[in-house]
């Protein structure tokens, strides 16, 4: 069958179930339930530390075929994954399903659990390196299942994602299972994406590398949520949870993208007192705040709120009072960890409150302006974050759809062509989200603005800002570049691409070697 | 055509990233290096690939300059043959003397006749970067009548003589009058030499003021980044357009009313005040401010 | 044109391609790319080489190519560099 978008899905996927095909953002919600959780009460008395994850493990009763959970707020740093997953194998455990919120390169070992059939399910919200590479492959027995943040949250509490055990790597805990992340070693801020798993998990388990006498203060995730505690000597390594990326861009051309989607915004009337505003951790995302910011002060704009996972630069911009306040889920550098930790105004949301449609609303429908990157992006504006061109697995919704589709004005912001391959096509390999939450995309040739946003493309007319069709756009890169050939890829699908309500908006296919 | 020139970016010849992009970040002008940015066993690469830009890559309204490597090294003889025949919108000759214009200008001629461009549509643009060239600058400009502008150079003026280049620039206060001056007396551009230290914002406005307030009329830049900053100084400002645009509305008033001489603010308008204030609205006009 | 020496051109920066020439005693265009877009544009590629090869008469070659990412007008100067250091 086809869904709304005309992708191609079967109504019904091996090792995966029913298909229930995508029908529009906002076509598949209403009144929903949330699933009760069985929990064995703790008793005066009794410890939660356990010795080992081996006795965690088998304390918790770890049966072949049950689903174990992790989140990422550790990202390429992580060593938690790894350490269960290695004392899981050990155990001699089979077809366990892993439902980490991201994967990294870290985290590496996880192809081999998958090869002997200790691992044969993966939910992520987002992955990249060598178990991304692997599931293209199709060795990972059931096809992945991808989220969004805030899908993953729905899916949690909706009981579509049943958690056996969920692992929180907490950067510290107290002797009863008060966590918080932002003091110890591998203090990483916010633990935003950890509270959905701790809520509905029927057991969970904090791995610590600093315990502290009891209580803990502050408290993210509490005590009534922990069933035991495992000291371990490390919990991630501090320089690979720092991200990367966030750098603003030096590139000319990442600059003059940014100023100019600076200029839509200001054009757009979004920028006045009360404004709200996410942007992602990449160099172009930033320098658009970074233009932002100028024009705020400028107009002596305050804003409302800033959200998502946060830098150090969002930080500054809030310290010197463009924001009155931060709703983080997650932080991308130590700055933001310790403004977090001292600043109350900079407040933490779960992955739940974050991005879940099932809620009674979540922070994205409050937000005003959204920057999004894209690896492709078809004439339908539908974006792929998820496969690179070759159709191997680089990525994945993460926020991608859930603040798109919550956003006043969601704005894709790329180069119009990465080396040779042009970003805009006919139909992207993958759809991440659906082009009817993307409302302009902005390149450094030209900026198209989605027809469904008619009143848009009037403000813009106002502006000399260089405003065309999106398939002007895609005609002026395959002039430079050549027309590219379609990509071959095997019938065989690999993961399934869950749209935030849990509905099936694409798949992914194998690639051929 | 009459365009602007407040910038002129100099983009390294041999690369292809850098060469695709050159339209787009929003200078006047570019002028794609053949010279100093490309070393002396990648001339060869260098011209070819520039050629081959200028016949494939869209640059839009940018005018697109290539900089020539100077006649004498052997080099230049070779540039010109290559890249003339894409018709770039002017060549830049370093280190000019009459002699070189001259001598480049010929060769143009046998060019466009060739391959059938019209006769002198491709300008000149001489470095001056001498001793000689500054003192002979107007001579050097009169060698052709392809001559669009001339681009100080300062570092190698200041080696050639012997004097020390610094931040604040007084070495070139001189070399900086002189051009401005002969430019203004020919009509044609007057480019400041770039400013090197991208990490001295500070210093590098200084730098664009003083040459706006010697007479020069654009700057060359050295990295993109710098292209904002140029554009804005050398821009007129809000108050400089609004003052122009009711000096001539008052001279259409008074004309009308047949006085010729009459006041505005308390101050007398004459012909030089008229003729400043047209060329504040025109420049406005072209930077798209009116 | 005769290729008689092994030349190289271009470099391996994102958006060039990296070209070396040989003589082919066998006769006839070798043509070996590498390319970081191979699936999308390999054929082009090739063509636009072979196309290039065939303006510059040249009809005995050993090529070895590694692309970044390069476009037509980039991928035919290289060639073109390449074959006049080889001539």
């Amino acid at each position: 069958m086809k869904n709304v978008l005309g992708r191609e899905i079967p109504e019904s996927i091996q090792g995966y179930g029913t298909v229930k095909p995508f029908k529009g953002a906002f076509e598949s919600l209403g009144n929903v339930e949330k699933k009760s959780v069985q929990l064995r009460s703790i008793v005066p008395g009794e410890s939660k530390i356990l010795s080992s994850i081996r006795e965690a493990m088998e304390k918790c009763n770890i049966k072949d075929g049950m689903t174990i959970s992790f989140h990422h707020h550790l990202r390429n740093g992580d060593y938690v994954l790894n350490m269960v997953l290695e004392e899981v194998a050990n155990m001699g455990l089979k077809d366990i399903k892993v439902a980490a919120s991201s994967i990294f390169p870290i985290h590496a070992p996880l192809v081999e659990h998958m090869r002997n059939g200790t691992v044969t399910g993966i939910y992520a919200n987002y992955m990249s390196g060598p178990v991304a590479e692997a599931i293209s492959r199709g060795e990972l027995k059931n096809p992945a299942i991808m989220h969004t943040h805030g899908g993953r949250a729905r899916a949690i509490q909706a009981g579509d994602l049943k958690i056996d055990i969920a692992f929180i790597a907490s950067p510290t805990c107290d002797s009863y299972g008060n966590i918080n992340g932002v003091q110890g070693p591998a203090a990483c801020g916010s633990l935003g994406y950890a509270i959905p798993d701790a809520l509905y998990a029927d057991k969970t388990v904090a791995i610590t590398d600093n315990l502290v006498p009891y209580p803990a203060s502050p408290i993210e995730i509490t005590q009534e949520y922990i069933d035991y505690i495992v000291e371990v000597d490390s919990i991630g390594d501090p320089k690979g949870i720092v991200s990367g990326t966030t750098r603003i861009t030096r590139d000319p051309v990442g600059l003059k993208i940014a100023k100019m989607t600076s200029q839509v915004i200001e054009a757009s009337g979004l920028l006045k007192d009360g404004f709200s505003f996410q942007t992602g951790a990449g160099g172009t995302s930033l320098a658009v705040a970074a233009y932002v910011k100028e024009l705020m002060k400028e107009k002596e704009i305050v804003g409302s709120f800033a959200a998502g996972g946060i830098t150090g630069y969002i930080v500054d911009m809030f310290e010197e009072g463009l924001f009155k306040s931060l709703f983080d889920v997650q932080c991308f550098d130590l700055k933001a960890v310790e403004s977090y930790r001292d600043n109350k105004n900079h407040q933490g949301m779960s992955a739940s409150m974050y991005g879940n449609p099932h809620n009674k609303g979540a922070v994205v429908n409050n937000l005003d302006v959204m920057i999004l990157g894209a690896t492709e992006i078809d004439t339908d504006f539908n974006v792929n974050v998820t496969t690179g061109s070759n159709g191997m697995i680089m990525g994945g919704s993460g926020g991608h759809s859930d603040t798109a589709a919550g956003a006043k004005l969601s704005i894709v912001v790329t180069q119009l062509m990465r080396g040779r391959l042009p970003i805009i096509v006919d139909s992207v390999t993958t759809v991440t989200t659906p082009g009817e939450s993307i409302d302009v995309l902005v390149t450094e040739r030209g900026i198209a603005v989605n027809p469904q946003r008619q009143d848009l493309i009037e403000k813009l007319k106002d502006t000399n800002l260089p405003v065309m069709t999106i398939e002007e756009l895609k005609e002026m890169a395959e002039e430079m570049t050549g027309i590219p050939e379609k990509i071959q890829l095997d019938d065989k699908i690999v993961a399934v691409v869950e749209y935030r309500d849990g509905t099936v908006i694409d798949v992914v296919r194998k690639i051929k070697d | 055509m009459e365009r602007l020139r407040r910038t002129m970016l100099f983009m390294p010849g041999n690369n292809p990233s850098m060469l695709q992009s050159a339209g787009i970040l929003g200078a006047d002008s570019v002028i794609l290096d053949l010279e100093d940015a490309v070393s002396i066993t990648e001339k060869d690469s260098a011209r070819i690939l520039v050629r081959n830009a200028i016949k494939n890559i869209n640059f839009y309204d940018t005018e697109v300059v290539v900089r020539i490597n100077p006649l004498s090294s052997g080099f230049g003889i070779k540039d010109i043959e290559e890249v003339a025949r894409v018709k770039p919108d002017a060549l830049m000759v370093a280190k000019a003397t009459e002699e070189d214009i001259s001598t480049v200008c010929g060769m143009l001629e046998k060019i466009e006749e060739e391959e059938g461009f019209e006769k002198g549509s491709i300008k000149l643009f001489p470095l001056i970067e001498t001793a000689y060239g500054i003192e002979n600058i107007s001579s050097i400009i009169a060698s052709s009548y392809r001559v669009i502008g001339v681009l100080l150079g300062a570092e190698d003026l200041t080696a050639d003589l012997g004097i020390k280049r610094t931040r604040e620039g007084e070495e070139i206060f001189y070399a900086r009058n002189k051009v401005a001056s002969v430019c203004r007396a020919y009509k044609i551009s007057a480019i400041d030499t770039p400013f090197a230290d991208m990490d001295d914002i500070e210093g590098f406005k200084k730098d664009i003021q003083k040459a706006k307030s010697l007479g020069l009329t654009g700057k060359a830049a050295i990295n993109p980044r710098q292209i904002d900053t140029i554009h804005e100084i050398f821009a007129p400002s809000l108050e400089e357009i609004d003052y122009a645009k009711r000096v001539m509305k008052a001279t259409e008033e008074a004309k009308k009313e047949g006085i010729g001489v009459f006041s505005l603010d308390g101050k007398m308008v004459d012909a030089p005040i008229i003729a400043r204030a047209e060329d504040i609205l025109k420049n406005a006009r072209l930077a798209g401010l009116l | 044109m005769e290729i008689k020496v092994p030349a190289k051109a271009g470099t391996m920066e994102s958006n060039d391609i990296y070209i070396m020439i040989q003589p082919n005693d066998e006769g006839g265009i070798q043509l070996d790319l590498e390319s970081i877009v191979m699936a999308q544009f390999g054929k082009q590629i090739k063509e636009t080489i072979l196309a290039t090869l065939e303006e510059l008469d040249v009809k005995d070659a050993h090529i070895i190519a590694k692309d970044r990412g390069a476009l037509d007008y980039t991928i035919r100067a290289r060639i073109e560099t390449a074959v006049k250091r080889a001539i």
